[in-house]
């Protein structure tokens, strides 16, 4: 058998079930956006569900109030993760504890953090009856909506729940690459802790530290459980809207469903460029 | 300065296991209404009801499992002789065939389930478990791949040249040279793929249509139900299997092993 030939084989079903499946699935959400399906007699393309979508002020609230979902969050489990990181990284007792509390989060699913963050927050949840019990409030209504609430702040808490671990395991595997000699010559050298960190450890630390914000946010962008227990009627998170206009009784709203999906894979492609980006940089650092 | 960062610790422990503290309450509690800090009355009502026929949750739980076992089967099968092939040799197109292996990661299962719904329609792959299988692997094989990839482009092919020289045959230098040295790898691949497909949730109610109804399926339908109690004890059976699983393979997943390397890097 020839090099090529096993090179071939090798990556053959891979490269099949991935392109199939994935790209296919792709291809025929552009085709049914752009209502262009031979099979079924449509047979002229056009952007008329393009032209419905993005007109449409449901659309664009859902839009911006994803976008806001995904970058706070992961802002905030960002910065989070990296100061967890250097906190375990700086104590002995407990550092394995929270280690495994990280793993352990990883692998709970969405949903059930999910359900825990409304029994934790919502107007008769544990911290509304704390507050109740420290006199601050005297009946559900009077705790502030922090879920159902069209900031989406309750689909952002689980959001950083989930993401700081995830963030943080990355950032703590490539400290252990990195080890302490950078910021030790610094230190040497008459840098306080707080430059030597800024200007030894930080940059080292910042390509593996996008990347896997890139993907907690690719994440928060397109789930959908999340935000349909946790979010508002209005504004729904953009995978909401799509899977609801996708589901809808009127079938004409179909390709509105799949230029959404169109639009989300767009920004997704987005970020994998930004990915790949942050990833050449890590190799480099 | 110590007792900060003490405080500081113990905030995100406590933040860390916070969300699972109602769910575990819920599930033994009798009846617990605002304002009671805790339940009057401790019960195991809801865990004999959860475990029984009426909800589902048992048959749900083997399905999520068999669902997971199978997608991983494929993913193993596929994704390591691809994951040797993107570890050790060079050759053209290989970024894009990287590329390709890696956007599943970021673009949503919404997106790609959406449009695939119309063909599995087709296919008669819609309301099936088969079906459901297939689009698993759209998450989880990428994942074998990256890590297989990463032990891969550490594993000295040297070993199993002179097997081979003296005499092994393919079979014997596979089960005797390679097997051995990717296996922690091949665990930890497997894990990730079994986990991913544990807690997919889009793609499944996609494909599934409702009919396919796995845990987080049901989980969500119960949570939306206002029955906390039930809730609870089928969510802790839901997160149950992985738990064991990172306790019985935590030495695997220390941040240090070489098979954590591909994962990191990515």
């Amino acid at each position: 058998m020839t090099h090529r030939l096993r090179l071939f084989l090798m990556l053959a079903p891979a490269v099949a079930v991935i392109g199939l499946l994935f790209g296919g699935g792709l291809v025929f959400a552009l085709m049914r956006s752009l209502n262009y399906m031979p099979v079924i007699g449509l047979h002229d393309p056009s952007f008329a569900a393009y032209h419905r979508v993005i007109t449409n002020p449901d659309f664009l609230w859902s839009f911006l109030l994803t976008f806001h979902i995904a970058f706070t969050s992961t802002l905030i489990a960002a910065l989070l993760a990296l100061a967890a990181a250097l906190l375990i990284r700086a104590t002995r007792t407990g550092r394995g504890l929270v280690a495994f509390l990280f793993q352990l989060n990883l692998t709970v699913p969405h949903i059930v953090g999910a359900i825990g963050i409304l029994y934790l927050f919502s107007q008769s949840g544990s911290f509304a009856r704390l507050g109740y019990a420290a006199g601050l409030i005297t009946r559900p209504a009077d705790f502030p909506a922090l879920v159902f609430d069209p900031a989406a702040i309750g689909i952002m808490l689980h959001y950083v729940w989930k993401e700081v671990p995830f963030i943080g395991l990355v950032i703590l595997a490539q400290m252990q690459t990195i080890g302490t000699d950078h910021e030790s010559t610094a230190r040497t050298l008459g840098a306080t802790p707080l430059q030597a960190f800024r200007h030894a450890l930080l940059p080292l630390l910042l390509p593996g530290l996008t990347a896997a914000s890139i993907i907690a946010f690719a994440f928060a962008f397109g789930a959908y459980e999340i935000p349909a227990l946790l979010g508002a009627s209005y504004p729904q998170a953009l995978p909401v809207l799509a899977y609801r206009s996708f589901t809808d009784v009127d079938l004409a709203s179909r390709p509105d469903a799949m230029a959404m999906a169109v639009i989300i894979t767009c920004v997704s492609a987005a970020l994998i460029w930004a990915y790949t980006r942050a990833l050449r940089a890590m190799v480099r650092a | 300065m110590t007792v900060l960062r003490r405080v500081a610790l113990g905030t995100l422990i406590l933040w860390l296991i916070l969300p699972l503290v109602p769910l575990a309450i819920w599930s033994f509690a009798k009846g617990w209404r605002f304002p009671a800090l805790l339940p009057n009355e401790f019960t195991l009502h809801a865990w004999h009801i959860a475990l029984s026929d009426r909800t589902g949750a048992l048959h749900s739980l083997g399905l999520t499992a068999a669902i997971a076992t199978l997608t991983t089967l494929i993913a193993v099968l596929i994704g390591v002789p691809a994951g040797r092939a993107l570890g050790q040799h060079r050759f053209r197109g290989k970024a894009a065939i990287q590329a390709l292996i890696l956007a599943p990661l970021i673009v949503p299962g919404i997106a790609v389930g959406l449009g695939l719904h119309a063909v599995f329609l087709r296919l008669g792959l819609t309301n099936s478990i088969p079906g459901v299988v297939l689009v698993h692997l759209i998450p989880s094989l990428p994942y074998m791949i990256l890590v297989m990839t990463g032990i891969f482009a550490t594993h000295d092919p040297a070993f199993e040249w002179q097997a081979r020289s003296l005499g092994a045959t393919p079979w014997q230098t596979f089960r005797h040279i390679t097997l051995p040295a990717i296996l922690p790898g091949v665990i930890v691949g497997a894990l990730f793929c079994f986990l991913v497909s544990w807690s997919q949730y889009i793609l499944t109610l996609l494909i599934g249509g409702g009919r396919v109804q796995t845990l987080p399926l049901l989980l969500f339908s119960f949570a939306t139900s206002g029955r906390n109690d039930l809730t609870g004890a089928i969510a802790l059976i839901y997160i149950l299997p992985g738990i064991l699983i990172l306790v019985l393979t935590a030495r695997y997943i220390s941040g240090t092993h070489p098979a954590l390397a591909g994962v990191s890097r990515t």
